[in-house]
């Protein structure tokens, strides 16, 4: 049943990429437990806006754990407590009266803070653009049943086209490195046959560019996947590997 | 016409009303709208349109310069198909990345006329499909067109890498959806819109790279710029820090969404709103059928006054949900207080109320009929959990197939619910109740999607043009790819080819001084109210007004009313708002104000659009109209146009015009979902 309890929020607050942030401690009360966690915080930010204090500013819009929008470091962990949701599906029967929650933004030098727990993520979409699409033009593609393709090719594909871009796994990860986004989408087209022909291209082009803006090594310890909100697989990881190696000894 | 004596004392007190017996009472100005629809059969409209529209050549295409607003299936893909042209394209969006635009929460599927079931689909029965569901409120050339390059889109996402469900033979896989009789709508799991978003951002990308399509996030349109009558860029706000930044194009393309969120509480992603619209209506864009707005049926209900949104539960579900209140208002009763529970009622007290009054269609009838029919049942007292909502039951699928199959069809829908209700919708029904979901409504665009303003497109769910007064499930992403992938390239030629004299504007111009102008006046007004109440408060009260008197049921009285309330909410908003921070900097808040301002303004239109409109058609349902068996009852004979309105000024009434609906392909006949 629904009822309602009192948390403690240590929420980081920085004005600028280039001011120092801290923590900021704020109490709440009558938090319904049928809330969702960004429900909670739009209520702690209605309270600061009635006492003229600037709210939490943070990154949401979905609610429903598509858009990938929201990000934030619940209690040690991207997205919360919960496996394989987002934050703004964790609910607030997840937590007990008199609990304390620490938020933070991801913390990734590729991710800066633009201001409290909002960050910049261009760096993912830097990364797609590299290559990250089947090149060809509006209008010239043959009838979609003209290439059949094994429905459990095409689901393995659906699971790592199922990324949603958040970041969680650089943030989980020590090293921040953003090897499962990246292998997410590589395996999605190294299986699908209209990615084949530019298949080494692809690898090469996307781990360039991942490496040129500063994310980290992949040193295997799988919290980005334990960590993934979608549940993409570490297979992806080692996909990818397979094919920038595999690419590397074409040239 | 509705009797106006009904509320003659409303009148006096209301001058809003005033304004809108005026309206009617005066001779209207008919028929002055040219939609620029092509001669000949509507099935070779569009082949003869291509035929002989303008082209623009190569080398002029890198000399004019387009902007397209918005980064959703529509924005994207439009965005895309005009850089592979080769124009240049300026695209913007309000996330931190086109790929996060709301196309991408779309759940159930996309609908093409391919007919790879074998079960009698055609672009003939998807077009008839489409202009039935819509009630006869929607231009039959457009809407064959959709049904036309609905298999192209189909072509063109698989070869995107789209991962869309397929057979054990390799072949694409189909479901079906509200208001058909064939399967026709392929899928990509629960996660359609995602997918088919993510192909357009990937061909966005490739653009991008290649330095054709210069992409620019966290954007927000605060105003268009006209130049001597044509649109020719665009007044934005830097959302990180606050700075007003000028663009200037030959053209610009509006791919903004719906304005859902005038409503509050629903399906559609905080950041949606319905800005654009109003934008472009201020400089002389028309607003048409506002009134059509879709309320889905099936959502998961309000839990509380908290609350900052709804999750649909995907039209899929009904292929093999069954929807059921309690026959007996005692059991109803019993179950709202908690003493029974849904799984003590027996098959044969439970009312399959759809099934009962729909026989043809059951569960799968279109969803202005099922959301009603769900209202119906919970006002007549049957409802279950608050009172609000009606079970999805899947007992009978798991008994059918198992609950393997079931976990394979809608694994991931089962758990959303259990994430956000905490109930296992595999042992016990899932809760669902309506929830605003769509607008049909939107900006009036002509067949080329050009608005009433030159050289200002609109494309996908801020236009108005091709659902009438309801969409089927799954024809949205259709409409959105079908807009900017194969349409609008085509179209917006046939208006640039008289530009490639025309050299790239200057943002100097005295037109964008002027605009830039009125955006820090407006911002600076909202910032000095200085009052007590956050945006959110006010939209709240916003949502109530609409949700209760301009929602699934309107009449005479609650129409006059809500724009009574409206006027109260409107003066506390300019009276009592309160925006913390500054303007010149990043601020939530003042964006959430500005979007509120701008909904008021919709809301009042929606309010005038229902109000003017004295009969029910789909999603319209104005209670005095309907038949002895509640259904919507049109009345073609006075209302078989779509209503444009025109604006006169902020505080003035605005014009109406009509557009004549023809049905020359189809016979206008009653809606029957029965038989």
């Amino acid at each position: 049943m629904e009822t309602t309890i009192s948390v403690k929020l240590k929420i980081w607050r920085q004005r600028s990429p280039k001011e120092k942030g801290q923590f900021v401690e704020y109490e709440l009360d009558n938090v319904s437990t049928g809330s969702s966690f960004l429900e909670m915080l739009d209520m702690l930010n209605q309270k600061l806006v009635e006492k003229g204090e600037e709210p939490v500013v943070f990154d949401n819009d979905c609610r429903e754990g598509i858009c990938g929008m929201c990000s934030l470091y619940i209690n040690g962990h991207p997205h919360g407590p919960v496996q394989g949701i987002t934050t703004c599906q964790l609910h607030m029967r997840k937590f007990k009266n008199g609990d304390v929650i620490t938020i933070e933004p991801w913390r990734s030098a590729a991710f800066p803070v633009i201001r409290d727990l909002m960050v910049n993520r261009n760096a993912f979409d830097q990364i797609q653009q590299a290559g990250g699409y089947v090149s060809f033009n509006c209008g010239g593609a043959p009838d979609a049943n003209a290439t059949p393709i094994s429905k459990e090719v095409a689901d393995v594909a659906m699971d790592s086209a199922t990324c949603i871009g958040c970041g969680a796994c650089v943030a989980a990860c020590k090293n921040g490195s953003a090897m499962l986004f990246v292998s997410a989408k590589v395996s999605q087209f190294a299986l699908l046959p209209q990615g084949q022909v530019e298949r080494a291209r692809r690898a090469r082009a996307m781990v360039k560019k991942m490496d040129e803006l500063g994310f980290g090594n992949c040193t295997n310890t799988g919290a980005c996947a334990a960590e993934c909100p979608k549940n993409i697989p570490l297979s992806n990881i080692a996909r990818l590997n397979r094919e920038f190696i595999k690419a590397k000894c074409a040239d | 016409m509705a009797d106006l004596k009904q509320v003659e004392g409303m009148i006096d007190s209301t001058p809003i009303m005033k304004d809108y017996a005026d309206i009617e009472s005066s001779k209207l100005p008919e028929y002055q709208i040219d939609s620029k629809i092509p001669e000949g059969p509507v099935a070779e409209k569009w082949t003869n349109y291509k035929a002989h529209q303008k082209l623009v050549n190569p080398a002029n295409k890198r000399n004019l310069d387009i902007i397209v607003v918005g980064t959703g299936l529509a924005g994207a893909s439009a965005a895309s198909t005009l850089g592979e042209l080769g124009f240049n394209v300026w695209n913007f969006c309000i996330q931190d990345s086109p790929r996060r635009a709301h196309s991408i929460a779309a759940q159930g599927g996309i609908n093409a006329a391919k007919d790879y079931q074998n079960d009698g689909d055609s672009v003939y029965r998807l077009f008839y499909d489409t202009v039935k569901g819509g009630d006869f409120r929607s231009r039959e050339a457009n809407v064959y067109r959709l049904a036309e390059v609905s298999n192209n889109i189909i072509d063109q996402c698989v070869q995107q890498g789209v991962p869309f469900a397929r057979e054990y033979g390799g072949l694409l896989a189909n479901r079906s959806f509200g208001g058909a009789q064939v399967s026709r709508t392929f899928y990509a799991k629960g996660q359609t819109g995602q997918q088919l978003l993510l192909g357009a951002y990937a061909s966005l990308n490739r653009q991008i790279q290649k330095g054709q399509v210069r992409s620019f996030n966290r954007r927000e349109m605060l105003d268009l710029v006209i130049i001597d009558g044509r649109a020719r860029g665009i007044i934005v706000r830097n959302l990180v820090t606050g700075e007003i930044e000028r663009y200037a194009a030959h053209a610009v393309v509006l791919a903004t969404g719906g304005y859902g969120r005038t409503f509050f509480l629903s399906t559609n992603a905080m950041g949606c709103n319905g800005s654009a619209a109003i934008q472009a209506f201020r400089k002389g864009a028309y607003l048409s059928n506002l009134a059509f707005t879709q309320i889905h049926p099936t959502c998961i209900p309000v839990h509380g006054e908290d609350q900052s949104k709804l999750t649909l539960m995907s039209e899929s579900l009904r292929n093999d949900g069954r929807i059921w209140v309690p026959k007996k208002k005692e059991d109803a009763e019993a179950i709202r207080a908690g003493k029974k529970k849904p799984t003590d009622i027996p098959d044969e007290d439970r009312d399959f109320y759809l099934e009962r009054r729909y026989p043809a269609f059951g569960n799968l009838c279109p969803r202005d009929i099922a959301s009603r029919a769900a209202k119906e049942r919970c006002d007549a007292g049957y409802g279950v959990g608050t009172g609000n909502a009606v079970y999805l039951d899947f007992k009978y699928a798991i008994q059918r197939l198992g609950a393997d199959v079931v976990r394979d069809r809608y694994g991931n829908l089962f758990d959303m619910y259990q994430m956000i209700s905490d109930d296992n919708p595999y042992e016990t029904p899932m809760m669902i109740f309506p929830a605003s979901h769509y607008t049909m409504g939107g900006i009036w665009v002509d067949y080329e999607l050009q608005t009433s303003i030159k050289g200002l497109f609109a494309i996908g769910e801020c236009n108005f043009s091709d659902h009438g007064a309801n969409r089927l499930g799954a024809s949205a992403l259709m409409q959105g790819l079908a807009d900017g992938y194969f349409v609008l390239p085509y179209t917006m030629q046939n208006y640039l080819s008289d530009q490639i004299k025309v050299p790239h504007f200057s943002t100097d111009a005295p037109e964008f001084d002027k605009a830039e102008k009125d955006v820090r006046a407006r911002i600076e007004k909202l910032m000095n109210i200085k009052g007590t109440k956050s945006p959110d408060e006010i939209h709240k009260r916003l949502g109530h007004v609409m949700w209760n008197l301009v929602g699934m049921g309107r009449t005479l009285q609650s129409l006059v009313k809500a724009l009574a309330e409206l006027e109260e909410v409107r003066k506390e908003f300019y009276s009592d708002l309160r925006i913390v921070g500054k303007a010149d900097d990043l601020n939530t808040e003042l964006e959430k104000a500005l979007r509120l301002e701008d909904f008021l303004v919709m809301a009042k239109m929606m309010a005038i659009d229902a109000l003017h409109r004295n009969e029910s058609c789909g999603a319209h349902f104005r209670e005095e109209y309907q038949t002895a068996d509640g259904e919507a009852a049109r009345d073609d004979e006075h209302y078989m146009y779509v209503s444009c309105w025109k604006y006169t000024g902020d505080n003035e009434k605005p014009v109406l015009l009509k557009e004549p609906l023809k049905y020359e392909a189809i016979k206008v006949q009653t809606r029957n979902y029965k038989s």
